[in-house]
């Protein structure tokens, strides 16, 4: 299951959705708002999301992960909108029968989310500049 | 599918939303593949990347740049991701 939220991430109460009792083990992982990128310090960053893609497109990522490295049950939430340093931006739990499944499924699960989803994330830097990662030369004005 | 003049309603994200001033518009544009609508709305979106930096979706549906676009498609551009 995928979601997407503007409110913080509770993080406890997605891992207990996950309790199972065939789970040995559990593997999350949480992408938190860094203060810097590539150099310069970042005051927030603010992401935006097409929804119902996201939606389609990480369901399809979750099964794809599921036939790779079989696990019992997976969630994630990737939150959009205005975040501070430290926020919780995405949160990926997985619970498994053993821990090689848990973390395999994580890491695939984050990596292909981050790819794959129509999730962009604009920064703002401390210097009153802002700009869309991975976007540099997107646009004529890439950068205002 | 040979190009004709078809009325398509496209729409921007992020960066090229920023970059049209609006998220979407319905126009008329002699194309047949969503690789053409990229094409013919540089001028609006902006976008200086290869169209295979970026992703497509018609109506609501990931696409490849090569799919056909029929008269009265919605085309979603999505500049490159950076979710996580």
């Amino acid at each position: 299951m995928i979601e997407v939220t503007t409110d913080p991430i509770d993080a406890q109460a997605l891992k207990n959705q996950l309790c199972n009792p065939g789970a040995g083990g559990f593997c999350s992982f949480e992408g938190w708002v860094r203060n810097e990128n590539e150099g310069r310090a970042v005051e927030r960053l603010e992401y935006e999301a097409f929804e119902p893609l996201v939606l389609s497109e990480g369901q399809q990522v979750l099964v794809e992960a599921l036939q790779r490295f079989p696990y019992l049950d997976a969630r994630c939430v990737h939150r959009t909108g205005l975040l501070e340093i430290g926020d919780m931006a995405v949160w990926v739990g997985v619970a498994a029968a053993h821990r090689d499944e848990a973390f395999k499924a994580c890491r695939y699960i984050i990596d292909e989310l981050k790819i794959r989803l129509p999730i962009w994330k604009k920064e703002h830097y401390v210097d009153g500049d802002s700009g869309w990662v991975n976007c540099e030369r997107c646009a004529e004005h890439g950068r205002h | 599918m040979s190009a004709s003049v078809k009325t398509i309603t496209v729409r921007y994200f992020a960066m090229f939303r920023e970059h049209a001033g609006v998220g979407e518009e319905t126009l008329r544009l002699d194309v047949a593949t969503a690789k053409d609508v990229y094409e013919q709305t540089r001028p609006r979106h902006g976008s200086k990347e290869p169209n295979g930096h970026c992703k497509v979706a018609i109506n609501e549906e990931m696409a490849d740049w090569s799919s056909p676009v029929n008269d009265g498609d919605v085309v979603l551009l999505f500049p490159p991701v950076a979710g996580g």
